[in-house]
């Protein structure tokens, strides 16, 4: 047992250290002075400087996504501390294991003002799975720890420590491992064994499963798991925007995403069921639109690590509280025995959904105005990237294509921002990635309005050697909203030009901005250049990249159920883009 | 709109008011009385809520509720299973053609007059929601010139205690 005395500085690094983080992002100031200090000498814990805290706060989670592991990002108090808040509120809506340090004005300053105070704990309540406030050097050991393991446990989220500048300062006796005492904090990850019977039993009687695939699946590491689940039922499967690759998409069991821009075997698989087999979903409004027409015929398996995720949306006929891993697992033993007894037959199923996937493949339309297809180039960068690469997007039209025309066939290779929807997650969830996983290609998929929001980190990443690949889907507007704007408000396109072009103002001018902050830049203008930038990229790695692909802003990303409606209004437009009712 | 009381046990750290309050107005529920206080166990706190139901069910809350980390315990105390009691001060003007009515309607509630002037008086009530009301009712047409009340407190009968299962 060690009794070092270290100031709460250097206990906050120690104590990073024993749990085994070995990269932060942040940016110092005042109020975490101290930390950066003891930071300097660490040899276990690589610091990376970002250029705002957002783009700190983002790239933990890519980090976090990409590897597996917890993210870190420190900020000072105050404009520091809330320049985290977006990323904070993104991790939450997307259970990303997140932890945040910031600096707090002296203990005695609170509450009165004091320069650069902002009550960040109060902030970030509503977003965090848990928030502390430490005041005293000695608490620091027992609350990093603390804060790691609610991060990583349970349902994963943000967990913010806020750190006095009089608590970093003072002394105490550094003693590993702190006793942590969270009497009011047990996560159920074990499943009750009646409810697996009852899910195996309800299973082998459906005629029409579909195992319908969320986020949890990658947070609990349980795509093996689910391979053989789904094997074993011989079921269909959708896998939504945030499991993204925890079913591979080139297994004929999966149909792909459901949900507003999922695809029409997905969508009407899981209308049309009559068992939803849900793990670690969670009935979002954009996979159920209208929730009262629903899956209207289908009972409910849900399988959640969060109890209060279970009935919330949908009610559920067999509800199962556990890790996504455990509950499968035990799924696979229990399921054989029942299968014996009761034979699944579902060929009839199959022969409807096999109908849809002939008739309603993903396709576009290609572009008529001399710009690239925007679902082109993402297919592109997909098909030559491989496998192995991550892709992290932005929010839009190219978050959707991306979701939609890369073939994901493992998990932790798609990421982005789905539950809160952020725009600018792209680029330092990337970079993030990049940090986590060095020998992966790492593609920014971004589109010209996320860019201009966090496209500062390219010069973290220049600096810093990490060589990530910016595909930016340049269509010179905020390419979902004009979507809508096409559909819904009558083309009357109100603030959605961005002029970005090569035939608007440019501005910026992407190459050159790109070239400013010391990336290898390339324009795209022409379909015959896409493949040889696409290549020229992933062959660069002394330096990140970034493309600018000119793509033309009338593409529309298809298919869609429309905001509000019912699923059963699934549009779907290869060709042309149906006739609209007017529908808002 | 349904009501229901419930319990919770919380670890007694800075902060968990606002996290409970800020839960049920971030959920969309009403809550219609709060009270707070220490417990028998050092370091526990007891909050009681009696809380508005609408549309989504009471569940909800309570899962919501469990996820908070520094709550410990979540119980709802069915009416016909717990003693309720609120508790009140009220401020009742007087003179000398009132006051003998007052101290009737006093006795006839088993309250207690704690302060007197020759004005006022202080009474002081406790009991069920419906028995406080109707004493206010009583005291209404003499002139109510100040009313203060806590919320809701609530415990289960029976010789169990809220507190047994955490403390193993």
């Amino acid at each position: 047992m060690s009794n070092e005395v270290l100031t709460g500085a250097a206990a906050i690094i120690r104590s990073l250290e024993m749990l085994g983080i070995e990269h932060v992002f942040g940016l110092p100031g005042g109020a975490i002075l101290p930390t950066y200090d003891p930071l300097m000498d660490s040899k276990k814990i690589r610091h990376i400087l970002v250029r705002h805290e957002q783009g700190a706060g983002h790239a933990a989670e890519g980090y976090a996504s990409a590897s597996g592991r917890l993210g870190v990002c420190i900020a000072t108090s105050g404009p520091g501390a809330t320049n985290l808040v977006t990323a904070i509120a993104d991790a939450y809506m997307d259970s990303v294991p997140l932890l945040a340090i910031t600096g707090q004005v002296g203990s005695k300053l609170i509450g009165t003002d004091a320069f650069q105070e902002a009550d960040i704990v109060g902030i970030t309540m509503p977003i965090t799975k848990h928030s502390f406030l430490v005041t005293k050097a000695s608490d620091i050991p027992e609350t990093i720890a603390a804060a790691v393991m609610i991060a990583t446990t349970g349902r994963p989220g943000p967990v913010l420590v806020d750190i006095t500048k009089d608590a970093q300062q003072g002394l105490a006796e550094f003693v590993w491992p702190p006793k942590v005492d969270l009497p009011g904090y047990k996560p159920v990850t074990k499943p009750h064994g009646k409810q697996i019977q009852a899910a195996a039993q309800m299973i082998v009687e459906a005629k029409k499963p579909v195992l319908y695939v969320g986020g949890g699946v990658v947070r609990a590491g349980a795509h093996k798991e689910l391979l053989k689940l789904a094997e074993l039922i011989g079921a269909p499967v959708v896998t939504t925007l945030m499991a993204r690759g925890a079913f591979p998409d080139s297994h004929k069991q999966n149909l792909g995403m459901p949900g507003m821009h999922g695809t029409v075997p997905a969508v009407t698989a899981l209308q049309k069921s009559d068992l939803l087999i849900t793990l670690g979903a969670r009935f979002d409004d954009r996979v159920t639109g209208d929730v009262k027409s629903f899956a209207p015929g289908a009972k409910v398996i849900h399988v959640d690590i969060d109890p209060a995720e279970i009935g919330k949306i949908r009610f559920a006929d067999v509800p199962i509280v556990g890790d996504a891993k455990e509950v499968i697992t035990e799924l696979n033993a229990e399921l054989p025995a029942a299968m014996k007894a009761n034979k699944i037959d579902i060929a009839e199923w199959w022969s409807f959904i096999d109908g849809l996937v002939n008739r309603y493949p993903l396709g576009y339309t290609k572009a008529d105005d001399g710009k690239l297809s925007p679902q082109l180039v993402i297919e592109r960068i997909g098909e030559l990237s491989g496998p192995e690469a991550i892709f992290a997007a932005g929010v839009g039209q190219h978050q959707m294509w991306s979701a939609q025309f890369i073939k994901y066939e493992r998990p932790n290779s798609w990421l982005n921002s789905g539950g809160a929807g952020t725009m600018g997650y792209s680029v330092p969830a990337a970079m993030g990635a990049k940090v986590g996983q060095p020998d992966r290609l790492v593609w920014a998929i971004d589109g010209d309005g996320c860019f201009q929001m966090t496209n500062q980190e390219l010069a973290t990443c220049a600096i810093n050697n990490i060589p990530i690949k910016v595909a930016i889907i340049n269509n010179s507007s905020l390419g979902m909203v004009r979507q809508w704007q096409t559909l819904f408000y009558n083309e009357r396109y109100s603030n959605t030009d961005l002029h970005t072009g090569t035939d608007a103002l440019m501005i910026p001018d992407f190459v050159k901005l790109a070239e400013a902050y010391g990336c290898l830049a390339i324009r795209v203008e022409k379909e015959e250049d896409i493949d040889k930038a696409i290549k020229l990229a992933i062959e660069t790695n002394d330096r990140p990249v970034v493309i600018d692909f000119i793509v033309s802003r009338d593409a529309m990303v298809w298919p869609m159920v429309a905001a509000g409606l019912s699923n059963d209004e699934v549009q779907y437009a290869r060709d042309a883009a149906p006739i609209w009712d007017g529908v808002e | 709109m349904s009501r229901h009381v419930l319990s919770l046990l919380v670890e007694d750290k800075p902060g968990i008011l606002t996290r409970v309050a800020a839960l049920f107005a971030r959920r969309g529920f009403n809550i219609e009385s709060l009270a707070v206080g220490t417990t028998e166990v050092e370091g526990l706190s007891r909050i009681t809520v009696v809380v508005g139901v609408e549309g989504a069910p009471l569940e909800q809350v309570t899962k919501q509720l469990n996820k908070l980390i520094n709550v410990i315990k979540v119980v709802e105390l069915e009416a016909d299973q717990a003693v309720q009691r609120d508790h009140m001060l009220i401020k009742v003007r007087t003179d000398a053609s009132t006051r003998s009515a007052v101290l009737e309607a006093v006795t006839l509630f088993r309250a207690r007059v704690i302060d007197v002037v020759s004005d006022a008086l202080i009474i002081e009530v406790t009991g069920d929601t419906a028995k406080c009301a109707a004493f206010i009712k009583v005291l209404e047409p003499f002139g109510i010139k100040e009313l203060v009340q806590s919320g809701v407190l609530a415990m289960g009968r029976g010789s169990k205690s809220i507190t047994e299962k955490v403390l193993k």
